[in-house]
């Protein structure tokens, strides 16, 4: 960014600039940040061919500032305490001006944050957004799914209901599977023996931090995008003029109307069906002397839940010897599940971005989301039986997408002719079939 | 057209996460429960007061005896229709502690509007002790705190039978109750025929009086309802002509490119 010069009275044209404008250039030479924001929202070439797919990314980003307005004035009426968290936040329904709207808001805002998130990744493995020059666009995009994961976790644990201390519980005692000091680590975690009121009161503290952090994260996230600019649907590189458009007011109106059709979904939730992504079992009060029926995470930890649940003891085959136990196993597998997208851009290193292009990778897009679909129908039902088998083959096949068949698919796939450039595409009509 | 393929795309997405959660129904739960007809359901449900103040009624002379109401004002059931003199008389029938008064004494007085329900036994001890080992639940949310809530309570509060099937072994002072998951339950059956006189009149069978009291409880458990679903419809208009309007622009807008 270059500063533009000290505007003079000498510089300035016959008509005199009126105040604001003064006022305007006066900030803008000492701190440019109109020219800034002139550069990166409406001058910001776009690729004119972007479909709307590419809206949920700007969603993600409002729901985010939906996330911590309303949890900050949700934090005003909340008591972090065991013996006061569930009832206030029934005081918060109840007694609380418009408590009961801002609540489900951002109750219901967790689920349309994960569901808007997810779409916009798939959209990135599906058109390929994770390529270079955009690796570490993806990188980031990946530490802010991870921090979502641990800000939902530990906001799910604050209204302090059964399902709230159970998943707690759960989930911090997977830290217990590392070997020699998983006990020490779970139970600094918990700041005593058992999930209890410093486990909340902490939990309550880093889920007013976490959201900050993944502002920033955003930001850089931002930052790598605006350096080389949105991928498109064609996947290739914008040559000319013509290929670009600039982003407002064309993206910002698309983005608009898209942000419509979201709120109409978001609040028909919000306002119909405030408690049909819960489970009724949180609306009773956290009791750690009885344990519910089943424990299960909301529906967007569902698949890693499934992984988690899927892996047997790795053993050394006919000798009973085994090398890793279930519950190490699978946490390493959860996790992995996720570390393993970190080098998606190295496992498939195909020149061609755009799935329309790669008639075989985009059968195993779609295959994998239909995998990760069944994951998460794993991870509701209890590990036994039918579901249990589906969730090893799902997991299997989960981590086969990644380590054998995308690079295989990057290496022997015949791709389909690129077009020209974005503005001319030589094939036109084709690839239709992906959207 | 790409718009429309886009959405029906997004909503396979939702349905599939929609399903996935469906299906979840937990082995060990109760059998799911047959959906009732409720007036306060659906885009445009409300409430029928007088059904409200025939299950305040039931509750009050029925269910409070062993299960509370913490979260619910005496001041609250001025939703169900009655007055400020009749709210001061029904939160007057109640004594509770308050204090410390000046001498540093605790004392007791009647109720107040601005009281919350009295809850009916000190402690959980207290009420296992008095209720064979078994906790009755406060009632506040309960409508909320069971899958199928109102459904799952009126099955609960019919569906008690005086002889448990063959093979069924019942425990020492359990009830066979086919809506509950395992079928033994520690409730008493709770409504007789006539357990209650409704003042307006209303015949009080078991399933009249299960469906008043439901009713009730589902209004304790979400008293904000009718305001949301109103406020609701507002914001759901509002944004249907805001969205169909920014659609226009953008159609507009875009037009200047093709």
């Amino acid at each position: 960014m270059t500063a533009p010069s000290e505007p003079t009275p000498a510089a300035s044209t016959d008509a005199k600039p009126g105040m604001i404008e003064q006022a305007k250039n006066w900030i803008d030479y000492r701190m440019p940040i109109f020219t800034f924001m002139e550069h990166e929202l409406h001058e910001y070439p776009t690729p004119r061919n972007l479909n709307y797919w590419w809206n949920f990314g700007s969603l993600a980003g409002i729901v985010l500032v939906i996330m911590i307005a309303t949890g900050i004035v949700l934090a005003m009426s909340y008591t972090p305490h065991v013996d006061h968290a569930f009832n206030s936040v029934e005081r918060i329904m109840r007694d609380v001006n418009y408590g009961w709207l801002i609540r489900y808001v951002h109750m219901n805002g967790a689920s349309m944050f994960f569901l808007v998130v997810y779409i916009h990744i798939f959209r990135g493995l599906y058109f390929g957004s994770y390529k270079p020059p955009r690796e570490l666009l993806w990188w980031l995009g990946i530490v802010i799914l991870l921090l979502m994961m641990m800000t939902a976790f530990m906001g799910y644990v604050l209204p302090w209901g059964q399902m709230s201390f159970w998943g707690a519980t759960v989930i911090t005692n997977l830290f217990s599977a590392i070997p020699w000091v998983g006990d020490a680590i779970v139970s600094w975690l918990w700041g005593g023996f058992a999930v209890d009121n410093p486990t909340l009161q902490r939990f309550f503290s880093l889920h007013y931090l976490l959201p900050f952090v993944i502002v920033g994260v955003v930001v850089l996230h931002l930052w790598a995008l605006h350096t080389h600019g949105s991928n498109n649907p064609l996947g290739i590189d914008r040559k000319s003029e013509k290929d670009s458009i600039p982003f407002h007011p064309y993206y910002t109106i698309k983005d608009l109307y898209g942000l419509g059709v979201f709120l109409i979904f978001y609040m028909a939730i919000v306002f119909f069906a405030p408690n049909a992504l819960g489970e009724p079992e949180n609306y009773i009060p956290a009791n750690p002397l009885q344990t519910p029926a089943e424990i299960v995470p909301e529906w967007y930890l569902l698949p890693y839940y499934a992984i988690l649940r899927s892996v047997p003891d790795i053993a050394i085959p006919f000798t009973g010897i085994v090398l890793i136990e279930a519950k190490l196993a699978g946490v390493i597998a959860m996790f992995a599940s996720i570390f393993i997208l970190f080098v998606l851009p190295w496992l498939d290193f195909s020149p061609v971005r755009s799935a329309r292009f790669r008639p075989i990778y985009k059968q195993l897009f779609w295959i994998f989301l239909v995998v990760c679909v069944l994951l998460g129908w794993v991870g509701a039902n209890k590990p036994e039986g039918v579901p249990l088998l589906v969730g090893q083959v799902c997991t299997a096949y989960y981590f086969a997408h990644f380590l054998i068949l995308v690079p295989l698919v990057a290496k022997y796939e015949k791709t389909r002719p690129l077009p020209e450039s974005i503005s001319q595409p030589v094939l036109k009509g084709d690839g239709e079939s992906g959207e | 057209m790409r718009m429309t393929k886009a959405l029906i795309a997004a909503l396979i997405l939702v349905l599939g996460v929609g399903i996935a959660i469906g299906t979840s129904v937990r082995a060990a739960d109760a059998p799911k429960p047959e959906a009732q007809d409720w007036s306060f359901t659906g885009l445009f449900g409300t409430f029928d007061r007088a059904a409200l103040q025939r299950g305040f009624q039931v509750y009050k002379e029925v269910c409070s005896g062993c299960h509370g109401l913490k979260h619910v004002a005496y001041r609250n059931l001025s939703a169900l229709g009655y007055t400020e003199d009749q709210i001061k008389a029904i939160a007057a029938t109640v004594e509770v502690q308050d204090g410390p008064n000046d001498n540093g004494e605790m004392f007791m007085r009647k109720g107040r509007p601005s009281d919350r329900f009295k809850e009916p036994f000190p402690n959980e001890n207290a009420a296992r002790a008095a209720n064979n080992g078994a906790y009755p639940p406060d009632l506040s949310v309960i409508a909320k705190a069971r899958p199928h809530g109102i459904d799952y309570l009126y099955a609960l509060l019919t569906k008690y039978k005086e002889e448990p099937p063959q093979g069924v072994q019942m425990s020492e002072g359990m009830f066979y109750n086919e809506a509950f998951g395992g079928g033994q339950i520690a409730m008493v059956p709770p409504l007789q025929p006539e357990s209650v006189q409704y003042q307006d009149g209303t015949k009080a069978t078991v399933p009249q009086m299960a469906k008043d009291v439901t009713t009730f409880l589902a209004w304790a458990a979400e008293p904000e309802l009718e305001e949301r679903k109103s406020l609701g419809r507002s914001v759901l208009l509002f944004l249907l002509v805001l969205t169909a309007l920014l659609y226009a622009l953008k159609r507009k807008i875009w037009s200047e490119l093709h």
